[in-house]
C-alpha cells in the first residue's frame, strides 16, 4: 500500500481533502452527513456516544469529537463542510472553527480578517 | 436560437444569505458588500434573462462521499433547498428547464463531456446564495428557470481549472444550439481566496484575487495553467472553488467585456468577488482592434 504525495502537501497547515483523508473520514464524515437532519442532531445532543457508536468512527475520532477539537478532525480525515454540520450543533461557525483551528480567539481571529480586509483596500 | 447575454461569478458565502434573511445589508459590516450588487441587479433588470446556469459545488446536500461525481447535472422539473444543518433559513425551491437541461445533456455528452445526470436534486447554499443575491426581493418567485450543474470541489482529485474552462466552452455551444429563443445567464460561483481548514484557517491572498480578476476577463488562457497545487497555495484550499469561474468564463466569447467588478475583504472568513461579463465584444475605449478582449471600465476594489 502506499498514497501518493501531491504537489499541495508543501502547503503548511493544510490538510487537503484527499483520496487518503476521505477514506480515513468516512464514517466521522458520514455521521456529520446525518446532522443535516434535525432529529438526527437532536438523538446527538441527547446521548453522544451512542450517538458515535452507529458510525464506524475510530478511537481517536470519537475523542476528538468529545474534545470538539476541530484541527484533530480535520487531521483524521473530517472534511470541514462536513464538519460544520457537527459543528452547527453547538452553535459553532466557521469563524469559531478557524479560530480554534489556528490557535487563537475569535475575537483575535476576526480581527485578523478585518485587516487583511484593509490591507486589500489600501 | 437560446442566447448566452451574459456571466456572472459571485462568492456563494452562506453568511450572505443569513445577512438577507436578517436584513443587515445596511450595517457597516455588510453595506461595502451588498453595495457591489447594486450594478450587478441593474444589469439583470436590463438583459432580464430567462434562465440561469449555476455553476457550483454541493458542501454535503444533494452529494455524499459514497458516490462524488465530479460534474453533474440537474434535469428536474423543481430543485428543493433544505437543511444543511447549520441554520441557514431553507428558501423556496427553485424551477428547472427540463427540456433546456436534456438538450445541455445531449450535446455535453456528444462534446465528450460525460456528467452525471439528476432527475431528483436538492440544491444547497452554492447555488441558493447566489440566487439569493441576485433576487433579494423575489421572496421564491424566483424570475428564471434554472439548470444547476455541480462541480466536485471538496473531494479532490478535483477537476483542473483548464478542464472546468473546456466545460465552460462546451456548455457555451450546447446553449446557443438551442432551438428556442431564450435568454441565458451564466454564474461562477464560490471564492474567492479563504481556507476553512487546517492552522493555515484564515488565509486571505487579495493580491492573487485581483489578479485573478483581470486575467479572466482579459486572458482566462493564463488562469488554464494554474494546477490544483498551485490554486490551494495562492487561494487557499476552499478557494479551489474559482475553478468554476473559469467554466464561466469558457462559456463566453472571447471578446465578451467587463461590465462590473466589486471586491470586498472580509466575509466571515472569505474574500468576496463580483463580476459581471457582457457576451458581447465592444471596441476598447481607443477605437484600437484588441485581439483579445474589450475591457469597459477598469477594476475597482472597494
Amino acid at each position: 500500500m502506499a498514497w501518493n504525495d501531491h504537489g499541495y502537501d508543501r502547503v503548511p497547515g493544510t490538510y487537503v481533502f484527499n483520496g487518503r483523508r476521505a477514506a480515513l473520514g468516512f464514517g466521522l464524515n458520514r455521521m456529520c452527513m446525518s446532522f443535516n437532519d434535525a432529529a438526527n442532531r437532536e438523538a446527538f445532543r441527547n446521548d453522544e456516544a451512542a450517538y458515535c457508536e452507529r458510525f464506524d468512527l475510530t478511537a481517536e475520532q470519537r475523542d476528538a469529537i468529545r474534545a470538539r477539537d476541530v484541527l484533530r478532525l480535520v487531521q483524521l480525515g473530517g472534511n470541514i463542510y462536513y464538519l460544520a454540520k457537527f459543528g452547527g450543533i453547538f452553535g459553532l461557525t466557521v469563524q469559531d472553527m478557524g479560530a480554534q483551528q489556528r490557535g487563537v480567539t475569535v475575537e483575535r481571529f476576526r480581527a485578523m480578517l478585518q485587516d487583511a480586509g484593509e490591507a486589500a483596500h489600501g | 436560437m437560446a442566447d448566452i447575454v451574459g456571466g456572472i461569478t459571485t462568492s456563494h458565502i452562506p453568511a450572505i444569505g443569513n445577512a438577507i434573511a436578517r436584513g443587515l445589508q445596511q450595517t457597516p459590516y455588510w453595506k461595502p458588500f451588498f453595495d457591489g450588487y447594486i450594478p450587478v441587479r441593474q444589469w439583470l433588470d436590463e438583459v432580464r434573462p430567462d434562465v440561469a446556469v449555476v455553476l457550483y459545488n454541493d458542501h454535503g446536500l444533494s452529494f455524499f462521499l459514497d458516490r462524488m461525481p465530479t460534474f453533474a447535472i440537474g434535469a428536474a422539473e423543481r430543485y428543493p433547498n433544505k437543511d444543511e444543518g447549520w441554520g441557514l433559513d431553507v428558501l423556496p425551491a427553485i424551477r428547472g428547464n427540463v427540456e433546456l437541461s436534456w438538450h445541455l445533456i445531449e450535446s455535453l455528452v456528444a462534446d465528450e463531456f460525460d456528467l452525471t445526470i439528476c432527475q431528483e436534486m436538492t440544491v444547497d447554499h452554492g447555488c441558493m446564495v447566489p440566487m439569493l443575491t441576485m433576487w433579494p426581493e423575489a421572496a421564491g418567485e424566483w424570475p428564471v428557470t434554472v439548470v444547476p450543474i455541480a462541480v466536485n470541489t471538496v473531494q479532490h482529485p478535483v477537476p483542473t481549472a483548464a478542464r472546468c474552462y473546456k466545460l465552460g466552452q462546451a456548455l457555451g455551444r450546447a446553449i446557443e444550439s438551442y432551438p428556442e429563443d431564450l435568454k441565458v445567464v451564466i454564474f461562477g460561483t464560490g471564492g474567492m481566496s479563504h481556507q476553512l481548514q487546517g492552522e493555515r484557517a484564515g488565509f486571505i491572498n487579495s493580491a492573487f484575487d485581483r489578479m485573478f480578476m483581470q486575467a479572466l476577463v482579459d486572458d482566462p488562457e493564463v488562469l488554464t495553467r494554474l494546477t490544483t497545487a498551485e490554486l490551494i497555495e495562492q487561494a487557499g484550499s476552499e478557494g479551489i472553488e474559482l475553478i468554476m469561474w473559469l467554466a464561466m468564463r469558457g462559456a463566453m466569447t472571447r471578446g465578451a467585456s467587463l461590465r462590473h467588478a466589486h471586491y470586498h475583504v472580509p466575509v466571515s472568513n472569505t474574500a468576496a468577488g463580483v463580476l459581471v461579463v457582457d457576451n458581447v465584444a465592444v471596441p476598447s475605449a481607443t477605437g484600437a482592434a484588441r485581439p483579445d478582449v474589450a475591457i469597459v471600465g477598469e477594476l475597482e476594489v472597494t
